[in-house]
């Protein structure tokens, strides 16, 4: 390695050159290759290996599961909708047909979601002399994963240059931002392109050969969109919603895909148990409130059913327990957690317009974050304060 | 009259090279040098010029604002070189030793006889006062300040430090007088934290008229400042006295025998020392003698430990404060994916994110890379894993990264020093130099509130 090594340096832009942004690329893909030897000088002498490149890296493994899932079920909804396999058929049946086709359709916006946001962190790199930063590693990889298959490549491209800019690089970048950047870029997405976003014809990728479109009137609505205009019988059984099998955004159909990132994120401590558990346990507590006040099917979907349906494991896991837009303090965590489990709930069930809570809910979340460790800080300094009077 | 103190959290870093139990043979130390540097906010003027002859316990140096608090030699010798930086900014006092040791005399009494006044007076004038430091601030002590009790680590849990047990063994009688002498300057209790994790030293279990706290847990709990959080705090507008036990036995040989007696046993470790092990030296000495044929290449030597201490050259000389010289691989290797989870770089990790967490107890060695780069704090719950106080630490940095001094009041910057956040900073993800942060933070307040 030690000829990349020098051919690398061998081509190295000069930082104050004529190229900024030449040099950025060669730094980011250097530090990428080789972590640089930079040696410490004043305080510890000796340094732990963990470095946010690491960290980062350990998000988007977790995502795996989620993305080949996504990848799966994206081709199994198709195959279903044409008519060319059943329900019944079993996991295995047209298994290759299914992936490859579903790969074919999320490869290209995973490509697109990293193409603009990196380019967008290249050029503030290269302008504010810096290196690049790891944020955009996950979210390059959550937005593909919490839109649906049908979305324009533009649309992504459009929706996740607005949130690297507006929803970081303004803020100061990684570690900066007050809102998650995938989920401004999916907010974004919601709001100015409400018809692919929501709705019965998106979520199934329904295109046949020759780029026709199958008949008028086939729906592919979501559980939830179902749910909300009074067809609760149309709601997955908890197992199906478990399992996966239903149409959704990419990654947020699959309990199970979810769980296997969670367990490793919970594994190696990178995304937090109290902010994941505590979202559960609110979601939980209004899901009970519901039931407990009755009235309309809906209403009396059961609490437990409730948390495995829609975006609320994906949000709780990859998404919540993003640590810079999160609340900080260890009982922050789990105010925060209760909160957005409690309003995502809320949202989905109360509001019709909106069946996808989860998405709002972590935001508020996250602008309640600062607050909510704010209280929590103030109450340590009071305590302290005390320790005076009493002392 | 013990109290058990259990320290829970923080982390022990186990460094290759621990020091043998025995003496090596002593060599004789060529020169010394006492850097004002190692005395954080301090001004100093100069007593001496080139050329002069000094003896042990002679002024060197004195606090610019207030001249009571004397630098004193540690050697008897002719003062050889003074080194300067920018704005000529004094960093060095060399003296070249005559290998005759003839010292100064001070008063030599019980100090359970002396007064207040008598023993502050003997303190400054042979030059051991600035082993007492305070906090707030972790500054040489005030002598006009009545601190509200004295606390005496025996204890350090830093990597690889030496065992204070083993050094102190056969000393009870002079740490017993320095303990005297220290009752005396307080009208509240003298703390001496001894090692809970293992059985303590019969010259420290033995001592009387003091407070005895066993400490116990990973490091940084043999830190005085996380021992005194814990035993009583320091509030706004207190003043708490810190010592550590190996500086008492000084101030003990000064009251004993009227001298500055500054020899002192110094553990020698890392990586790179052929033979680890503990070597009697003498204050500021230099370490090209002891270090001789005892180090391979590639090594930086540190005085002090690897979390806390300072690099210096290898015809360097010993801090102040000092009683480990540490030489540990020298890094700056580039290393080929070595952030990949799991399978780059395996140094010992504080997270859970390389297979080294599995091996805690593994002895490893350790170079000085920073793997990785600095970046903006991302990660939430890493500081307040290994920060054993009742502090929000990133929020505290945060308020001493913006300057904001009255928040920083409230968040307890006058209960904290640099060393307390040395784990912390060894396990940042986003590799963020804390210690200098707060170094800096609490010179600002301190200039700001006095």
């Amino acid at each position: 390695m030690e000829a990349l090594d020098k051919f690398m340096q061998k081509m190295k832009p000069k930082a104050d050159g004529k190229f900024p942004l030449a040099h950025a690329i060669w730094d980011g893909t250097y530090t990428f290759l080789f972590v640089p030897g930079h040696k410490n000088h004043n305080g510890v002498h000796i340094r732990d290996s963990v470095d946010l490149k690491r960290t980062m890296i350990i998000v988007v493994k977790a995502l795996i599961p989620c993305l080949l899932f996504g990848m799966y079920n994206v081709g199994h909804q198709h195959f279903l909708a044409i008519g060319e396999c059943l329900a019944s058929d079993g996991v295995c049946a047209m298994f290759w047909d299914k992936f490859i086709f579903g790969a074919i359709k999320v490869l290209p916006l995973v490509i697109v979601s990293y193409g603009a946001g990196l380019g967008v962190e290249f050029v503030f790199a290269a302008v504010n002399k810096h290196s690049i930063h790891e944020g955009f590693l996950v979210s390059g990889m959550l937005i593909p994963l919490i839109v649906p298959i049908d979305i324009p490549l533009w649309m992504v491209a459009v929706a996740t240059i607005f949130a690297v800019v507006i929803g970081k690089e303004v803020f100061g970048g990684t570690g900066m931002n007050v809102l998650n950047v995938a989920l401004v870029t999916r907010a974004f997405l919601f709001f100015a392109y409400p018809t692919k976003m929501s709705g019965d014809q998106v979520w199934i990728d329904t295109s046949l050969e020759e780029g026709q479109k199958l008949v008028d009137g086939f729906s592919g609505a979501t559980p939830l969109s179902d749910a909300i205009q009074g067809g609760v019988e149309a709601i997955p059984s908890i197992m199906d919603s478990i399992i996966g099998f239903i149409p959704g955004s990419i990654g947020e159909t699959s309990v199970i895909a979810i769980g296997l990132g969670a367990l490793l994120l919970i594994a190696t401590g990178i995304g937090s148990f109290r902010i994941i558990l505590s979202m559960f346990v609110g979601g939980y507590l209004m899901g009970m409130i519901f039931n407990a006040v009755g009235g309309s099917p809906f209403l009396e979907v059961p609490a437990m059913h409730q948390l495995m349906l829609g975006g609320f494991a994906f949000g709780a896991v990859f998404m919540a327990t993003d640590p810079v837009t999160a609340s900080q303090t260890a009982t922050g965590k789990i105010i925060y957690g209760v909160f957005i489990g409690f309003i995502a709930i809320l949202i989905r069930v109360a509001n019709p317009a909106y069946p996808e809570g989860v998405m709002l809910a972590i935001l508020l979340g996250n602008v309640f974050a600062p607050l909510i460790d704010h209280m929590v800080v103030n109450a340590n300094i009071k305590k302290r304060l005390k320790r005076v009077k009493t002392a | 009259m013990s109290r058990d103190v259990k320290i829970r959290k923080g982390a022990n870093i186990k460094l290759l090279g621990v020091a043998d139990k025995m003496y090596a043979n002593p060599v004789s130390t060529s020169d010394i040098v006492l850097k004002p540097t190692d005395f954080p906010g301090l001004t100093p003027k100069l007593s001496v010029k080139i050329g002069d002859k000094v003896k042990a316990g002679s002024p060197i140096f004195y606090n610019k604002e207030d001249d009571r608090v004397l630098f004193t030699s540690p050697i008897s010798g002719e003062v050889v070189e003074i080194s300067r930086g920018e704005k000529r900014k004094i960093l060095e006092v060399k003296v070249k030793s005559d290998g005759a040791n003839t010292y100064e005399t001070f008063k030599q009494a019980d100090p359970n006889s002396l007064s207040r006044e008598e023993i502050l007076d003997n303190l400054l004038k042979s030059g051991v006062w600035p082993f007492i430091r305070q906090r707030p601030y972790d500054v040489i002590a005030n002598p006009d300040d009545a601190p509200k009790a004295i606390h005496v680590t025996a204890i350090d849990t830093a990597p690889l430090a030496p065992d204070y047990d083993f050094v102190a063994h056969g000393q009870a009688d002079v740490l017993q007088i320095g303990l005297d002498a220290l009752t005396k300057l307080t009208a509240g209790k003298v703390h001496l934290n001894i090692n809970g994790n293992a059985n303590a030293d019969e010259a420290f279990r033995s001592a009387k008229n003091v407070q005895i706290n066993k400490i116990s847990g990973p490091h940084p709990a043999g830190n005085v400042g996380i021992q005194l959080h814990h035993i009583d705090p320091v509030n706004k507008g207190e003043v708490v006295w810190t010592l550590n036990a190996l500086d008492v036995l000084t101030i003990g040989k000064l009251f004993k025998t009227g001298q500055f007696d500054a020899s002192r046993s110094i553990a020698i470790v890392g990586a790179k020392v052929k033979t680890p092990t503990y070597y009697k030296t003498v204050l500021g000495a230099n370490v090209a003698d002891i270090l001789k044929n005892n180090i391979e290449e590639g090594g930086r030597v540190i005085s002090g430990n690897p979390l806390s201490g300072t690099q210096i050259a290898e015809n360097g000389h010993l801090s102040f404060y000092d009683y480990q010289l540490s030489v540990i691989t020298e890094g700056g290797k580039n290393r080929f994916f070595g952030w990949l989870p799991f399978l780059g770089y395996n140094g010992f990790s504080l997270s859970r994110t390389s297979f080294s967490f599995l091996t805690p107890n593994k002895r490893r060695d350790l170079d000085t890379n920073m793997n990785g780069e600095e970046r903006a704090f991302v990660m939430t719950g890493e500081y307040e894993k290994v920060f054993p106080m009742d502090i929000y630490p990133v929020h505290l940095l945060k308020s001493m990264i913006i300057k904001d001094i009255d928040l920083m009041e409230k968040l307890g910057v006058y209960e904290v020093a640099p060393e307390d956040f040395s784990v912390c900073e060894y396990g940042c993800t986003s590799k963020i130099e804390t210690q200098k942060i707060v170094r800096e933070a609490l010179d600002l307040v301190r200039k700001e509130t006095s």
